[in-house]
C-alpha cells in the first residue's frame, strides 16, 4: 500500500503542478486545499484559546482574594460570558473542525473534502463572528447575560450587545452546519474502495456522528438566538410572561440545543484516543464495533436528557423523573468507552510518548468528570449542586482535561505528519506535566468550593471560601501560562527538528501513516485499495 | 506506634460519615429531614462512583506499571468479546437502578408540597428578595446589609470583612421549626434562585410563574443562602438569611411585626401632614439613594450606560417634577427601573427624589415633599 499511495502523490504533483499553492496572503484567502483549511482552523482555535484562556485568567485574578479588587461586577460578567462563548465556539469546536480537515480525507483516502469552496466559506466567515462579538467590547459593553444566555436576562434587561451577540452566533452556526455536511459528504461518498463502514478509523466515525448532531441542533441554536433578537428589538414576547410567553421555554429550546452540543464537544474525544491508546499500546482497540454502537447510542440519548440542566426551574415531577433517568442511562454508553479503552492498555505493550501522556490523562481525568456528571444526574441531590462551583468543575474536567487534552493528544500525534519534523520531546513533556498538575489545582478544589455551598458567576465570595479559591487561582495561572509552552513546541516543529519518519510511532495504524511526512499538498489522488 | 495510630485516626476520620458532614470539603447534611436523605443519596454516589473509579483506574495503572514495553512486556492479541462487552453494559445498569430507587423516593418527597401550615411568598427583584407571610399582613424586602467599604476595594481601602461577608442581610426571614413551611417563589424581573443548602431547597424564581418549594427545620439557628441563578451585575450581593425559631417565639415575632406595619401605615398618612426642609429632605434622600438606587445609577449620578442611564443632567431629573416621581414610584415596563412606590415610604420617596434633582448639579430647586409623591404618583 505504501508504494502505491508514493506513485500517486507523485503523479498528482505532475497533473497538478500548475495550479498548487499560491503565495502569501492569497494562499491562505482563496485556498480550497484541506490541508491549508485544517491548519487554519486549527490556528484560529489556539488564538481563541489563548484568548478565552486570558479572560478566564482575569477572572481568576479577581477571585484571587474576596472584596472586588480588579474589576467592577458587571465587567466580570461579560468575562465569564465571552470565555465561556470562546471556548465553547471559538476553541474547541474549530479545532475539532481542523482535525477533521486534516485527517478525515487522508484517513479514507480521500484527495480532499466532497466540498472543497464550501470549506474555504466556512472557515473564512468564523474570524469575523469572533471580531462582532469581540467588538461588542469597545461598544457599549460585551454580552454580560452568561454564556447560556437565559431570557430575560438577555433579552429586556440585557445591555445593548444582543444584537452583536446574535449575528455572531448566526454566523458561527453557518459556519458549524456548513462545516458539518461537508464531513459528512465527504464520509459517505468518498471513502477509498474496500472501506466499510465498519472499516472506517473510529475517528472517522466520531467526526461522522458529531457532524449529524451538528446538523440537528444548530438550526435549534439559530432560531432561538432569533426569538431572543425579536425579543429584544421588535416586540415580541416568546419569552416574556407578560406577553403570553414563557422564560423557561427559553432554556427548554437552550438546552435542546445545548446538551448534544456537549456531546458535539466530546465524541470527537472519544475518536482521537481510541485512536492514539491502540496506538501506543501496540494492540487493536478493544471491542471496535461496540464503540461505535455506544457513540451512536450517546449520540441518541443526548437528544431526550436535555432538561436535567433545568430540574430547579419547577418541572412537574414526572418529567424530573423522566430526566433524571434518561440522563443515568448515558453513563452507560459512556462506561462502556472507559472500559474498552482500559481493555485495550491491558495486556497491550505499552509506552508513554506525549501523544499516549495526554491520552491516558483524558481517560483518568474525563472519568472523573463522568462522575461527577453521574452525581449531578440525579435530581434530589442536583438541587444542592446546580448553579455551584460543582458544576463548573465538572463540566471542566470534561472539556478541558477531556476534549481539550484529546486535542493535545492528537496535535502531538500527527505533528510529525503535519510539518515532517519530530517535535522537541522534552519540551513537549513539559508541557503535559505543567498542564497536569495546575489543571487539578485548578479544578479540582472547585468540587470542593461547590459542595461548600459556593454559587457559580459571582465576583466576590464569603469568607470560608477564601483559601480553595486562592489555590484555584494559582492553578489556573500556572496552567494559562503552561500553554505557552504548547506553543513554542509548535513553533519549533514547524521551522525544523528531526525529520520525520512516513510512520512515526511504530504501533500507529491507518492511511495517513501510508505517505511521506510532511504530508504532500495533494494526497490520494488516486484512491488506495483497502482489503 | 504513636504515628501509626494517628494513621488509623486519620483514615478513620476521612471515611467515617459523621467526619465529612460539617466539613468545608463536603455537602452539608443540613438540619430537615429532606436535606438528610440528599445528603445519604449524595454520599451514597460518592462511594459508588469511588469504588468503579479504584477498580478501572487500578486496571489502567496496573497496565501501566507491568505491561510496559520498557519491560519487555508484548502485547496480546486480544481486541473483542461480546461476553465481555455485556456484562459491563448489564452491571451497570444494575447500579443505576440501585441509585435511581432511593433517588425517586426522595425526589416525590420534596414534590410534596400538600398540608401547609404556613405559606410564604418569595419574590426576587434584582438584587434584593421580598418575603410575604400569608393571610398575617406582614411582609418586607430582605436586603444585603454587608457595608459597601467592606467588599468594594476598588474606590477604597477595604474595611475589615466581617464574619458574615456578603451573608447578612438587613431583615431577615423568620420561620417557625417543626412546621412545614411552603414557599411560593417568583419574580419581579429577571431569573432568580432561592437557595438553601441546610434545608436543601433551591428552585428558581420565574417572573411571570410562581414555583413551589417546603421545608420543615428541626433545629432552630440562623441559616444562610444566596441567589444560584446569575441575575446582573449583582448576582453576587443578594444572599439569603433565615432565621428558625420555636413556636411561640416565632408567633410573638410575627404579633410584633404586624404592628410595625400598622404603626408604619399610621406614620405614613401622618408624613403626608409634615413638610420637611430641604436639608431633611437631601438628608434622607441621599441615604436612600445609597441603598436602593446606587447600585445601578452609581453614587455619582452617572449610571452605568447603555443599561442604566445617568441621572445627572438627565431629561428625567431635571424635568418634570411628577414624570419623575412617577418614574421612581410606578417604574418603567421594559427596562430593569423597578417599582419603589412598595419598596420605600412616602417619606423616603419624596427624599429620594428631591435628591436626583439637587444632586451632582442637578440644583433644580425642588423641594419635593410626601403629599407630592401621592398627588403625582395617584397613590
Amino acid at each position: 500500500m505504501t508504494t502505491t499511495a508514493t506513485t500517486d502523490t507523485d503523479m498528482a504533483h505532475d497533473d497538478h503542478g500548475h495550479h498548487g499553492p499560491a503565495t502569501g496572503f492569497k494562499r491562505w484567502l482563496f485556498t480550497t486545499n484541506h490541508k491549508d483549511i485544517g491548519s487554519m482552523y486549527l490556528w484560529f482555535a489556539f488564538i481563541m484559546f489563548l484568548t478565552g484562556g486570558s479572560m478566564a485568567m482575569v477572572i481568576r485574578a479577581e477571585l484571587f482574594q474576596p472584596g472586588l479588587q480588579l474589576i467592577d461586577p458587571d465587567f466580570f460578567n461579560q468575562m465569564t460570558t465571552v470565555h465561556g462563548l470562546i471556548m465553547v465556539f471559538g476553541a474547541v469546536m474549530p479545532a475539532f473542525t481542523g482535525l477533521a480537515n486534516w485527517m478525515i480525507p487522508m484517513m479514507i483516502g480521500a484527495p480532499d473534502m466532497a466540498l472543497p469552496r464550501l470549506n474555504n466559506w466556512s472557515f473564512w466567515i468564523l474570524p469575523f463572528a469572533f471580531s462582532i462579538l469581540l467588538m461588542s467590547f469597545f461598544l457599549g459593553g460585551a454580552p454580560n447575560f452568561g454564556w447560556t444566555f437565559y431570557a430575560p436576562l438577555s433579552t429586556t434587561y440585557s445591555n445593548g450587545s444582543t444584537a452583536f451577540f446574535v449575528f455572531a452566533v448566526h454566523i458561527m452556526g453557518i459556519s458549524s452546519i456548513m462545516g458539518a455536511i461537508n464531513v459528512i459528504v465527504t464520509i459517505m461518498n468518498m471513502r477509498a474502495p474496500g472501506m466499510t463502514y465498519m472499516k472506517m478509523p473510529l475517528f472517522v466515525w466520531t467526526f461522522f456522528i458529531t457532524a449529524y448532531l451538528l446538523i440537528a441542533v444548530m438550526p435549534i441554536l439559530a432560531g432561538v438566538v432569533t426569538m431572543l433578537l425579536t425579543d429584544t428589538y421588535f416586540g415580541t414576547s416568546f419569552f416574556n410572561a407578560a406577553g403570553g410567553g414563557d422564560p423557561v421555554l427559553f432554556q427548554h429550546i437552550f438546552w435542546f440545543f445545548g446538551h448534544p452540543e456537549v456531546y458535539i464537544m466530546i465524541l470527537p474525544a472519544f475518536g482521537i484516543v481510541s485512536t492514539t491508546i491502540p496506538a501506543f499500546s501496540r494492540k487493536k482497540l478493544f471491542g471496535y464495533s461496540s464503540m461505535v454502537y455506544a457513540t451512536s447510542s450517546i449520540a441518541f440519548l443526548s437528544f431526550i436528557v436535555w432538561a436535567h440542566h433545568m430540574f430547579t426551574t419547577g418541572m412537574p415531577l414526572v418529567g424530573e423523573l423522566f430526566f433524571m433517568y434518561c440522563t443515568m442511562l448515558i453513563a452507560v454508553p459512556t462506561g462502556v468507552k472507559v472500559f474498552n479503552w482500559m481493555a485495550t492498555m491491558w495486556r497491550g505493550s505499552i509506552s508513554f510518548e506525549v501523544p499516549m501522556m495526554f491520552s491516558i490523562a483524558f481517560v483518568i481525568l474525563f472519568t472523573i468528570g463522568g462522575f461527577s456528571g453521574l452525581m449531578l444526574a440525579m435530581a434530589p441531590v442536583d438541587f444542592q449542586y446546580h448553579d455551584t462551583y460543582f458544576v463548573v468543575a465538572h463540566f471542566h474536567y470534561v472539556l478541558v482535561t477531556g476534549s481539550i487534552f484529546s486535542i493535545f493528544a492528537a496535535a502531538y500525534y500527527w505533528l510529525p505528519k503535519w510539518t515532517g519534523y519530530m517535535f522537541n520531546e522534552t519540551l513537549a513533556k513539559t508541557h503535559f506535566w505543567c498542564s497536569l498538575i495546575s489543571v487539578n489545582l485548578l479544578f479540582f478544589p472547585m468540587h470542593f468550593l461547590g459542595l461548600a455551598g459556593m454559587p457559580r458567576r459571582i465576583p466576590d465570595y464569603a469568607l470560608q471560601f477564601a483559601d480553595f479559591n486562592m489555590w484555584v487561582s494559582i492553578g489556573g495561572f500556572a496552567f494559562g501560562l503552561s500553554q505557552l509552552i504548547f506553543l513554542a513546541v509548535v513553533i519549533k516543529c514547524i521551522r525544523g527538528g528531526a525529520p520525520a519518519p512516513a510512520k512515526p510511532w511504530d504501533g500507529a495504524e491507518g492511511l495517513e501513516w501510508t505517505v511521506p511526512s510532511p504530508a504532500p499538498y495533494h494526497t490520494f489522488a488516486t484512491p488506495p485499495k483497502i482489503d | 506506634m504513636k504515628g501509626r495510630n494517628l494513621g488509623w485516626l486519620l483514615l478513620g476520620t476521612l471515611f467515617s460519615s459523621a467526619a465529612w458532614a460539617e466539613s468545608k470539603y463536603n455537602l452539608t447534611q443540613g438540619v430537615t429531614d429532606v436535606s438528610h436523605e440528599v445528603y445519604d443519596l449524595h454520599m451514597l454516589v460518592l462511594y459508588i462512583c469511588t469504588v468503579i473509579g479504584v477498580i478501572v483506574f487500578g486496571a489502567i495503572f496496573w497496565s501501566m506499571f507491568f505491561h510496559r514495553k520498557s519491560k519487555g512486556h508484548v502485547a496480546a492479541t486480544f481486541h473483542e468479546s461480546t461476553k465481555v462487552e455485556i456484562l459491563w453494559t448489564v452491571i451497570p445498569i444494575f447500579i443505576l437502578i440501585a441509585m435511581a430507587v432511593p433517588a425517586t423516593k426522595t425526589l416525590i418527597d420534596i414534590e410534596n408540597n400538600e398540608n401547609s401550615d404556613l405559606t410564604i411568598q418569595v419574590t426576587g427583584s434584582q438584587w434584593k428578595w421580598h418575603y410575604r407571610y400569608f393571610d398575617k399582613d406582614v411582609e418586607f424586602y430582605s436586603v444585603l446589609s454587608t457595608p459597601k467599604e467592606q467588599w468594594d476595594n476598588l474606590s477604597g481601602t477595604g474595611a475589615e470583612k466581617g464574619e458574615n461577608y456578603l451573608l447578612e442581610v438587613d431583615k431577615q426571614l423568620v420561620i417557625p421549626i417543626n412546621k412545614k413551611v411552603r414557599f411560593l417563589i417568583t419574580s419581579d424581573d429577571v431569573i432568580h434562585s432561592w437557595w438553601v443548602a441546610a434545608f436543601a431547597v433551591k428552585q428558581d424564581a420565574v417572573p411571570g410563574f410562581i414555583n413551589e418549594a417546603w421545608t420543615i427545620v428541626n433545629e432552630p439557628g440562623v441559616y444562610r443562602g444566596q441567589c444560584a441563578e446569575l441575575c446582573g451585575k449583582d448576582h453576587g450581593y443578594m444572599p439569603i438569611v433565615v432565621e428558625a425559631l420555636p413556636e411561640d417565639e416565632f408567633d410573638a415575632w410575627l404579633e410584633e411585626q404586624r404592628l410595625a406595619a400598622i404603626a408604619a401605615a399610621e406614620a405614613e398618612k401622618a408624613s403626608l401632614a409634615a413638610m420637611m426642609t430641604m436639608d431633611e429632605l437631601m438628608e434622607l434622600g441621599e441615604a436612600t439613594y445609597v441603598t436602593y438606587c446606587a447600585a445601578c445609577h452609581q453614587a455619582n449620578g452617572l449610571g452605568l450606560p447603555p443599561t442604566f442611564p445617568a441621572l445627572k443632567g438627565s431629561s428625567v431629573a431635571v424635568g418634570d417634577i411628577s414624570e419623575h416621581i412617577n418614574i421612581v414610584v410606578n417604574g418603567m415596563a421594559g427596562t430593569g427601573m423597578q417599582a419603589f412606590g412598595k419598596q420605600l415610604t412616602l417619606k423616603e420617596l419624596a427624599a429620594v427624589v428631591t435628591y436626583e434633582r439637587n444632586a451632582w448639579g442637578n440644583n433644580t430647586g425642588d423641594a419635593v415633599q410626601t403629599a407630592d409623591v401621592k398627588a403625582a404618583a395617584g397613590m
